[in-house]
Parts: structure tokens; C-alpha cells; sequence
């Protein structure tokens, strides 16, 4: 009975998702208040319904009731009860009806922090959220139905939670991952909205920034969990395999990051308005895309739920017809968005449009890379190749390194015209600084001269200095420092912490790929193998019992130079029932290097195989992306998003002649991120 | 051309640039770095060079691995149940590597006729079959002859 009233609230939230998308779009055409109005509360009903939906199909998983497919597939009484509640997301169904409660929740947040905007143009942002809505239920009514019965013959058991999914990760990274991929669909929504009512100006970017700049924080946080978990679970050493479903969350990634850009752009300068747009709509697309490929298992992927045509074909045509429409709007629509294209051709704008031109086309060759395979398949009638990581690096870090070197100098220039002399007096010592430190540290270090390295120190360093000279330029005139950080607008703060991280996961991603090593042995209890400065001896294996797997768990002992250092238990389970055996890796992570050992199989004469990596600065890739993240929300947090309607009055006098106001302020004031119509 | 115009140009042409060099450094990239994706049977038949990248999958043959007990070389037979292929590989294989299930092996045929992988890939889903595996089994046209569960 209770599965069916789970059923029942989803039906109830189609229903008033259809009313959301129709009743309040056109109450704001028609100015009718009323229907307007209707926006707020439809939407508090369609999350309202989605919850209880939720809660239902996990209060199923936790009383074991197996007569529901969903739960019989995924769980298991043995199962602990924080995978119980999380298994609601372990696979295809029920996951999907968490990406739409997700999806509600961000209605809701919508609902709750838009008092400043006005009311008619929520109920448009509203009314386009619940016609996404309504594709989303409807999919899962039609074809994915989490809540379907195998009835009168349920199993006495379940099938168990795949257990590759069985980690602590699994409990937070779908969750980060949908919450920011989803939260897409807001800036999404605030782009239709603004080609409907045709109102796109500086101050629609000003409130579609904080939600711009919260999804992609988040998403920042899902992709780089999601990273370090396959990391540490899967064992093969590495934290990116451009795997075809890792692909799609990173292609949104870097067309959120232009995004964000292109938006501080469309906010001072009122300059790339449809470019903007037309960003928001590719990187919802590209969502749409992940959410494809993830679920019809066109790519072969660690990622790929159980396959099933009708649900490829249902997502295909949602996509076909979102992106469509949204692209027919954007050409009728886009003429009239008329930008500024008052800037010289070395101004703040340029760089921006080449950390846009840089992040678009990294995004491109990702997307080519990843659909080569079905293109390629359809057009030679059924041969399969695929596109290996060799293809993505080559494509990815030349890019980055280009994006790294002008992100020193993007920030430091100014608005409209930047003057090369102004560009040399701020940058010449940097640039000094950088390369003198950048060669002779790791060459001091190393006492070689290792030019990866050498080219990612100085590379870090031009930042991180520019950054320092940026920042000391504007705090020149406060009498402490500390003062002079207070003063500091928090999206400054916010953009300058997330380019750290920047610099933070690039040092990491390349000082690991560099200097990883590994080795594959096969030893015998009390064998041992170098790696590096390490020594690693095999102990034995033993027993140990979980509570739904049995393993063998190795004792490795790590010593360096002779002297004890670290024990490390790397594991061979099996989930008893599955019967799918895992490796559970043994590692020791520190701030400078990992050491990782993975145990194989055993053979006949007792031998075990087993491979051990020495890692260094891997943690910094994941480190890094905390920095991305939180500067993402800070910058969402500054309160001059929230203070619209108080001054809305003044404001708008002030954007109607942003230019003008612009090039009288002072040249400290405008090198900063927070200018035009904000320094109050 | 006035001025708002000609600055419109520069950027649409610095746009076009970019895009049209990275464009043709994709597919330069794309053109060095695709894996062919070979069946045992297209082996048997010669279609491979020996030492080119390529990825061959099929079933592993029941029986057919053989554990070295000295060195970490694991040795095992994938086919598509017509023709076979021995595959040699220095490494750790992944947890749901056995006998009768479908695998992915990288690498590229030595002279002898035997396949050196660099990498086995098989799925995290044991209730999933790679599509190349499928595609393999299908060329074969041979789906009958497998053992049961083994399409599952």
C-alpha cells in the first residue's frame, strides 16, 4: 500500500508541474497577478509531493519491502542501513526520481531567495523549471517507474546494492554531483525566461549570477568527489580516465566556468549577452547529454545503468525538443539582445572572451572525443574504435597551460581599454619572480632539469604573484592589512580563491602525472618490493568478515630507508549476495605523496599479486577543487545580488549610464572585479 | 567600415582562428589516437598489423587462463566462439575477470600471433555485457554455442 502512495504523490507532482509551466507563463504574458502569483505556491506543492515520493521510496528500502522491483534490485536485508537510505540512488529508477526531487529543491530555493527580483519574471523561471519537471516525471512514469511491483511472487530477498557502490563516497557523490548538475537547469530556466520577456540586461545577470556561480561550485565538488572516489576504489592508480561518462559532468564544467565569466562580463559591461545565453542553454544541453549517456548505455562505461532502449530514445527526444525549442527562441530572440562592443582589443573583455574561446573549445574537443565512437560507428556501418586518454591530453593540457599563463593577466587588466604599459608595470616582476623561482626550485630540488615541472612552477607562480600583486594594489591604501582584506568585496575574494585552487589542481594533476610510480609484483608471504624510497613487504594475507562481504586482507608493511614506517591492509572482498568480488585498497595519503597498494589474485603456490604506487601531490588535485568551490559559493554570498529591490530605484539610473560612470572612476577601482554600478 | 564594425570583425575573425586551429588540433589529435576495435575472427583473418594499438574482446575461454606461478604474467584465451586469440598480460586483472565472462583487452598482436595487452577491461555490472563484446559474439554469429548466462 505505501509504495502506492508514493506512486500516488508522484502523479500529484506531474500534475501540478503541468500547471506550474502553463498558469504562471501565462499570467506573466498576460499580466494577469493572480496567475503570477500561482508560481510560488505550485511550486512549494510540486517539491512538497516530490518529498514525500522520495521519502516513501526510501521508508521502502529501510522496511525491506521487496515486492517493490526498485528495492528488490538494489538492496538487501544484510545491507547496512546508511546504504539502505542511499540505495535510493543506486541505480536507474530511483536515482532519477532524486535528480527530480533535486530539481524541485531548486525551484524551492528559487521560490524562497528571489524577493529581490520581480515577481513576474520568478513566475517565468518557475513556469520553465516545471516544464522540465514535467519531462522528468513523465519519463519516470512512462518508463522508469522507481515504485513498480513485482507482485503476487515477491523475492524473499533482495539482489544487493552493486558492490562497487558499497562506500562511504557513494553516500555524498551522487548527491553533490546531481545537486550541481541540476542546479544548471536554474541559470537555464533565467535564460529562457529572459529571451521570453525579452528583458536581458545588467541586472538579469546580476541575479543569475549567485545561482551561475552556486551550481557550478557544486558541481566542482561532485566531479572532484566522484574523482577521488574512483581514485581510491576503483584501483588502477589514476583519478581521471576520460571515461565516456565522466566526460559529460566535465564538458558542463568548463561551459559553467565560461559561463561565470561571460556573466561578470554581461553584468559591468552589459557586453556577450547572447554569448551568455547561448552558454547557459549549451551547458544545460550538455547536462541532458550526461544524463543520455549515462542512462541508455549507448558508451560502454563504468558509469552505464542497465540498458534499455525505450528510456535512450524517450531522453533523446526530451533533448531533441528542449534544446531545440531553446535554440529557436535563442534565434528569434537573440537579434534583439543587443550587447556593447565598447572595448578596446586589450581590455578585460578580450581576456575574458579567451578564457571563454579556451573553455568552449576544450569542451568541443572533450565532446567530439566522446561521441567519435557512436559517430564513427553509425557512419562506417558497425566498427568500433575508441578515443584514449592520449587523444583527451593532448587536446586538454595544452589549453590549460594557455588558460593558466593569460589567467595572471586577466584579472589584473581593466575594464574596456587596458594599456600595455599598465599591463607591463603590474606584471614585469611578476614575470620576473616567476621564472627565476619557477627554474631554480625544482631544479635546486631535483638537481636535473625536469622541464614539465619547470614550465607548471612557473606557471603556478605567475598566477599566484599576479594574484598577491593584485590584490596588495588594492589594499595599498588601508592602513592594515587585515583591513585591507576586509574592505575586499567577497566575489573578489571568492574569483581569487578559486583561481588558487586552479593553480592548486593543476600543480597537482601535473607533479602527479609526472613523478607517479608504480610496480606489479607477485609475492610470497614475507617477499618484499622497492618502489621509490619506499620498501614494501608482504606479510601474509588474513580473514576478515564485514558485515555483508567476507575478504582476504593483506599486511603490507612499509619501511623507509630500513626504518618501520606504516602498515597498509589492502582488501579482496565478496559481497556474499552478489557473490561480486572488489578490491579495497590499502592507503597511506599525505598532504606531499601517496603510497597505494592493491591486492590481485592468488595463486596456486600461495603467491599473491599485487601492485604498489608512490603518488606524490596527488592530494592536491582534490585539495585545489575545495578552494574552486568555496570561492564559487563566496562569490554567490556577496550580499550585492540580494540588495536589488531596496535600491532598485537608484540602480537603475546608475545602469542606464554605465559607461559613462565607468570611465570616470578611478584606475584602483576599475582593475578590480567589482565595479560599475556596485561601489557603493 | 566604421569603427563598432571593424572591432566586430577582429573579434568574429580572432574567434574563427581559434576556433578553426583548435578544430583541426582536435581532429589531427583525433586521427593519432583512436583504438580499432578487432574481433578474434578479424585476427584469424589477418586484418591486424602487428605492433598497431587496437583493442580485441570476447569471452574468456573457460579453462583457458593460465597463472604463472613464478611471475605476475597471467595468460588466458578470449574468443567468440569460433576463432581464439591468446592473450599475455603483465598485470593485476580487474575483479570481475573469469572464465565465460566478456572482457576488453588493449594492446597489440606480437609477431607470433598472440595478443600483448597493456590493459583488460571488463564491467563493474557483471550483468552487463560490453558492447564491443556484443558486437564480437554477433560477428561470430555463433550466439547459440555459448555457454548459458553468458548472454545474460
Amino acid at each position: 500500500m505505501i509504495p502506492e502512495l508514493g506512486n500516488f504523490a508522484l502523479i500529484l507532482a506531474f500534475l501540478l508541474s503541468i500547471l506550474l509551466s502553463v498558469i504562471p507563463m501565462a499570467g506573466a504574458e498576460r499580466g494577469n497577478l493572480l496567475w503570477i502569483n500561482l508560481a510560488r505556491p505550485l511550486t512549494a506543492g510540486v517539491f512538497v509531493f516530490l518529498s514525500i515520493s522520495l521519502l516513501i521510496l526510501g521508508y521502502s528500502f529501510v522496511a525491506d519491502d521487496f515486492s517493490v522491483q526498485f528495492v528488490a534490485n538494489h538492496s538487501n536485508t544484510m545491507l547496512p542501513i546508511y546504504y539502505k537510505i542511499t540505495a535510493v540512488w543506486g541505480g536507474h529508477e530511483g536515482s532519477f526520481l532524486f535528480w527530480t526531487w533535486m530539481l524541485g529543491g531548486w525551484m524551492l530555493a528559487v521560490c524562497i531567495f528571489s524577493k529581490a527580483m520581480p515577481d513576474e519574471f520568478v513566475a517565468r523561471v518557475l513556469s520553465v523549471m516545471g516544464m522540465l519537471c514535467v519531462g522528468y516525471i513523465l519519463f519516470m512514469l512512462a518508463t522508469s517507474n522507481p515504485f513498480d511491483r513485482v507482485l503476487p511472487l515477491s523475492p524473499e530477498d533482495g539482489a544487493d546494492l552493486n558492490a562497487a557502490l558499497q562506500d562511504f563516497a557513494f553516500i555524498i557523490h551522487p548527491p553533490s554531483l546531481y545537486m550541481g548538475y541540476v542546479g544548471f537547469s536554474v541559470v537555464f530556466a533565467f535564460a529562457i525566461a529572459a529571451l521570453i520577456s525579452g528583458r536581458l540586461d545588467a541586472a538579469w545577470a546580476r541575479w543569475c549570477r549567485p545561482w551561475a556561480n552556486a551550481a557550478w561550485a557544486i558541481l566542482t565538488l561532485g566531479l572532484s568527489l566522484g574523482s577521488w572516489w574512483a581514485y581510491y576504489e576503483l584501483g588502477w592508480g589514476g583519478w581521471w580516465a576520460w571515461d565516456p561518462v565522466e566526460n559529460p559532468p566535465m564538458i558542463t564544467w568548463l561551459l559553467g566556468a565560461a559561463m561565470i565569466h561571460s556573466l561578470a562580463a554581461t553584468e559591468k559591461r552589459g557586453v556577450f549577452k547572447s554569448w551568455t545565453v547561448l552558454l547557459a542553454i549549451m551547458a544545460f544541453a550538455s547536462s541532458l547529454l550526461g544524463t543520455f549517456i549515462t542512462r541508455s548505455g549507448l558508451l560502454t562505461s563504468v558509469h552505464a545503468f542497465a540498458t534499455d532502449p525505450t528510456r535512450g530514445v524517450y531522453i533523446l527526444v526530451f533533448l531533441a525538443l528542449i534544446i531545440g525549442a531553446s535554440l529557436i527562441l535563442y534565434a528569434v530572440r537573440a537579434p534583439s539582445l543587443r550587447s556593447e562592443f565598447g572595448f578596446g582589443s586589450l581590455s578585460r573583455e578580450v581576456f575574458l572572451l579567451s578564457n571563454n574561446l579556451i573553455l568552449v573549445v576544450a569542451s568541443a574537443a572533450i565532446l567530439l572525443g566522446t561521441l567519435y565512437p557512436i559517430v564513427y560507428q553509425a557512419m562506417t556501418g558497425g566498427e568500433l574504435i575508441s578515443v584514449g586518454p592520449p587523444y583527451f591530453n593532448a587536446i586538454f593540457f595544452p589549453l590549460m597551460a594557455i588558460l593558466a599563463a593569460l589567467m595572471a593577466v586577466g584579472p589584473i587588466s581593466r575594464w574596456k581599454k587596458t594599456s600595455p604599459e599598465h599591463l607591463r608595470t603590474q606584471l614585469a616582476k611578476v614575470a620576473i619572480a616567476a621564472v627565476v623561482l619557477g627554474v631554480l626550485i625544482p631544479v635546486l630540488l631535483t638537481l636535473e632539469l625536469p622541464l614539465g615541472v619547470i614550465a607548471t612552477t612557473i606557471l603556478a607562480f605567475w598566477i599566484i604573484f599576479s594574484m598577491l600583486k593584485d590584490i596588495r594594489s588594492k589594499i595599498a591604501n588601508k592602513p592594515t592589512i587585515v583591513a585591507g582584506l576586509r574592505s575586499l568585496p567577497l566575489s573578489y575574494l571568492g574569483m581569487t580563491l578559486a583561481h588558487f585552487g586552479f593553480v592548486i589542481t593543476m600543480a597537482g594533476a601535473c607533479l602527479s602525472s609526472i613523478y607517479s610510480i608504480e610496480r606489479s609484483v607477485l609475492l610470497q608471504a614475507g617477499e618484499s618490493t622497492d618502489l621509490g624510497a619506499y620498501n614494501f613487504r608482504f606479510e601474509g594475507t588474513r580473514p576478515v568478515q564485514g558485515p555483508n562481504f567476507i575478504a582476504d586482507e593483506a599486511v603490507v608493511v612499509v619501511s623507509r630507508g630500513g626504518e618501520f614506517y606504516k602498515n597498509l591492509y589492502p582488501q579482496k572482498r565478496l559481497y556474499t549476495a552478489s557473490g561480486t568480488p572488489t578490491s579495497h585498497m590499502g592507503i597511506d595519503g599525505r598532504f606531499l605523496r601517496d603510497l597505494f597498494t592493491t591486492l590481485g589474485d592468488q595463486r596456486e603456490n600461495g603467491a599473491w599479486s599485487m601492485t604498489v604506487y608512490v603518488k606524490p601531490f596527488v592530494r592536491w588535485v582534490w585539495i585545489g577543487t575545495i578552494f574552486i568551490a568555496f570561492g564559487g559559493i563566496l562569490a554567490a554570498s556577496d550580499k550585492r545580488y540580494r540588495q536589488f529591490k531596496v535600491k532598485q530605484a537608484q540602480k537603475l539610473a546608475r545602469m542606464a549610464g554605465p559607461v559613462a560612470d565607468n570611465s570616470k572612476t578611478s584606475p584602483a577601482m576599475t582593475s578590480g572585479m567589482d565595479t560599475g554600478g556596485s561601489g557603493a | 567600415m566604421k569603427p563598432h564594425r571593424r572591432k566586430k570583425l577582429g573579434i568574429i575573425i580572432f574567434i574563427a582562428a581559434g576556433l578553426g586551429t583548435a578544430i583541426g588540433l582536435s581532429l589531427f589529435a583525433l586521427s593519432n589516437n583512436i583504438d580499432l576495435f578487432f574481433t578474434p575472427t578479424q585476427v584469424a583473418a589477418g586484418e591486424v598489423t602487428p605492433g598497431q594499438r587496437i583493442r580485441v574482446g570476447g569471452m574468456v575461454k573457460e579453462g583457458s587462463v593460465e597463472h604463472d606461478q613464478d611471475i605476475l604474467e597471467v595468460s588466458f584465451i578470449t574468443t567468440d566462439y569460433n576463432h581464439d586469440v591468446r592473450v599475455h598480460y603483465a598485470g593485476i586483472l580487474p575483479d570481475l575477470f573469469r572464465e565465460g565472462q566478456g572482457i576488453v583487452a588493449e594492446g597489440s598482436m606480437s609477431p607470433d600471433g598472440t595478443f600483448i595487452a597493456s590493459r583488460v577491461l571488463a564491467k563493474h555490472d557483471e550483468n552487463y555485457m560490453s558492447v564491443e563484446v556484443k558486437a564480437a559474439l554477433d560477428a561470430a554469429g555463433n550466439t547459440t554455442g555459448m555457454p548459458p548466462g553468458a548472454m545474460r
